[in-house]
C-alpha cells in the first residue's frame, strides 16, 4: 500500500510545478534583458493603460514608472543570481479627496501582480472600521481576518490616520497599527500595504507612529486636478455613460468649474461626478416636462448649458458679486 | 491480520498517502479557493469514523483570495494542538447548506493505537460487532 501510494506523492507534486510554471514568477525566471521582462510581465500595458485612462497626475506616473523600472531591474538581479534585498513596497498615497489614489491603488496591484511581486493582485480596500474592533479582544480577529483576505494582494487602507487616535489613550487603533506593523515586516512576500490619505493628517500620523514610517517606502503626492484636467475627466465619464455636451455647454461647464474649485468642500474628480450626475437629473425633468414630444437619441444623450446653468453654484456666485 | 500498518487513521481525502507536506497542501488549497470554497481548520483527539463534527480552530474562513493566510491557520492549529488530528475542510455554500466538499487531515499525533474490534454477544448466540479507539480510553486531551 505504502508503495503505491509514493509515486501518487510525485504526481500531486509535478501537477503544483506544472501549475506555478503558468505563473509570471518562473516565466521571468529566464529573462535577461528589460525588454524580455516587460514582454513577459505585460506590465507596461498597464502603464499605457493608466497614461491613458487617467488625465494629469504626471508627477504620480513618473514615479509609478521608476517603481516598475526599479522591479524590473531587480528581477533581472535575481535572474543572475545577485541576491538583493526583498523590496520593501509599502506606500503611502497623500493627496485631497477625488485625485485618483483609489484607481491608482487598482492599476499599482496588477503592476506588481505582472511583475511576480504579489501573487493574486487584487485590492483589498477598507477603512478603520474593518480593522478595528469595539470592545477588548475584538481588534486582533478584525484585523487579522482583513489581512488574510489581503494575502496575495494590496491591502489599501483610505484614511489611514483614523487608526491612531491619541485624544483616547484606550482607543483600540493602536493595536491594529501593531499587528499592521509585523506583517508589513515579516510578510512582505505575502501582501503590499498602501496607505491614502490627506497630506497634513498622514503627516501627524507618521510622526506619531515612527515604525510605521520607517516601513513605508514610498511616499507619493497626488496634486489637485486643474480646471482643463477637470473638463477632460468630465468628457470621459459622459463618453463612458453615453452622455455629450451640448456645443455650448462645455464652456458653461468650464465655468461652473472655474466657479466650484473656488468653493469649500471641493473634492477634485468627485464634485466633477456628482456635478455631471445632477444635471443629468436636470435634463431628464426638462425632458419630463414635455410628455408628448417624440426623443430622439440626441435628446435622450445630450447635456444642454441649461442643464449645468440650473446650479447652485451659479446663483451663489451671483449673490456674492451683488454684495 | 494487520492490514493497516502503522494505525494510520485514514478518513477524507490522501489518507492512504504519505502525509501532504505544505506545498501540496497550498495547492489543494488553491483548487479550492478557486472554486470558490470556504475553507475551515478543524481539529479533535477522538478518531472514531462516527465522530463527524470537530472542533473547529478560529472560524471558518470566506472570500480568501490566496492560500498563505490559510497556511498560516493550520500552522498555528498545529502549533497549539501538536498531538490531535488536524483536518481541512472546504465548503460549498452555493446550496444555502454547509455542504462539505472536500476533507483531509493536515497533522496527526506521533502514536496512534489504532482500533480495537469489539465483539458483544445478544441474544441467540447472535454477535454484534463494533469498532473502539484504544486512545479514547484515556479522558479528552489526555489521549495522545
Amino acid at each position: 500500500m505504502s508503495n503505491s501510494s509514493i509515486p501518487s506523492g510525485r504526481a500531486e507534486n509535478s501537477v503544483t510545478t506544472a501549475a506555478q510554471s503558468a505563473d509570471p514568477p518562473v516565466a521571468l525566471g529566464q529573462a535577461r534583458s528589460v525588454g524580455e521582462v516587460l514582454a513577459q510581465s505585460q506590465v507596461e500595458d498597464v502603464i499605457a493603460e493608466l497614461d491613458r485612462d487617467l488625465v494629469g497626475l504626471a508627477p504620480v506616473k513618473a514615479r509609478i514608472r521608476d517603481i516598475a523600472a526599479l522591479l524590473v531591474i531587480d528581477k533581472l538581479r535575481i535572474n543572475l543570481g545577485l541576491v538583493s534585498e526583498a523590496p520593501s513596497l509599502h506606500m503611502n498615497f497623500v493627496g485631497n479627496p477625488g485625485t485618483g489614489k483609489t484607481s491608482v491603488a487598482m492599476r499599482m496591484a496588477q503592476i506588481l501582480h505582472r511583475l511576480g511581486y504579489v501573487r493574486k493582485g487584487h485590492l483589498v480596500a477598507v477603512t478603520r472600521d474593518d480593522l478595528v474592533g469595539q470592545y477588548i479582544g475584538h481588534t486582533a480577529p478584525k484585523t487579522k481576518e482583513v489581512l488574510k483576505k489581503a494575502m496575495g494582494g494590496v491591502l489599501f487602507i483610505d484614511e489611514a490616520y483614523y487608526l491612531y487616535r491619541p485624544e483616547n489613550e484606550r482607543d483600540y487603533g493602536q493595536e491594529a497599527i501593531e499587528i499592521l506593523l509585523q506583517v508589513m515586516e515579516n510578510q512582505r512576500d505575502d501582501l503590499v500595504v498602501i496607505l491614502a490619505g490627506y497630506k497634513d493628517r498622514m503627516d501627524t500620523f507618521f510622526e506619531s507612529n515612527p515604525g510605521m514610517s520607517s516601513r513605508v517606502a514610498h511616499h507619493l503626492d497626488f496634486p489637485d486636478y486643474s480646471v482643463d484636467e477637470l473638463l477632460q475627466i468630465s468628457q470621459k465619464m459622459l463618453t463612458q455613460q453615453n452622455y455629450v455636451f451640448a456645443p455650448d455647454a462645455d464652456t458653461m461647464f468650464q465655468r461652473y468649474l472655474d466657479l466650484r474649485v473656488q468653493q469649500p468642500h471641493f473634492a477634485n474628480a468627485r464634485s466633477v461626478r456628482n456635478a455631471l450626475d445632477r444635471a443629468r437629473l436636470r435634463q431628464a425633468s426638462r425632458l419630463f416636462a414635455d410628455r408628448d414630444r417624440q426623443l430622439s437619441v440626441d435628446d435622450l444623450r445630450t447635456l444642454t448649458a441649461s442643464d449645468f446653468a440650473a446650479s447652485r453654484v451659479f446663483q451663489q456666485a451671483d449673490v456674492r458679486s451683488d454684495e | 491480520m494487520m492490514t493497516n500498518q502503522g494505525n494510520r487513521l485514514t478518513q477524507g481525502q490522501f489518507s492512504f498517502l504519505p502525509d501532504l507536506t505544505d506545498k501540496q497542501i497550498t495547492a489543494q488549497i488553491e483548487y479550492a479557493l478557486g472554486k470558490n470554497w470556504a475553507l475551515g481548520v478543524e481539529y479533535t483527539d477522538d478518531p472514531h469514523p462516527r465522530n463527524t463534527y470537530w472542533e473547529m480552530y478560529g472560524n471558518p474562513m470566506f472570500d480568501l483570495k490566496d492560500a498563505s493566510g490559510i497556511l498560516k491557520e493550520i500552522n498555528a492549529c498545529r502549533k497549539t494542538f501538536p498531538n490531535h488530528y488536524v483536518r481541512v475542510t472546504a465548503f460549498d455554500a452555493t446550496q444555502g447548506v454547509e455542504s462539505v466538499q472536500m476533507s483531509y487531515i493536515v497533522n496527526r499525533p506521533k502514536n496512534e493505537p489504532g482500533f480495537g474490534l469489539t465483539r458483544q454477544e445478544i441474544g441467540g448466540r447472535q454477535i454484534q460487532y463494533t469498532v473502539h479507539s484504544y486512545a479514547t480510553d484515556k479522558p479528552e486531551g489526555e489521549r495522545y
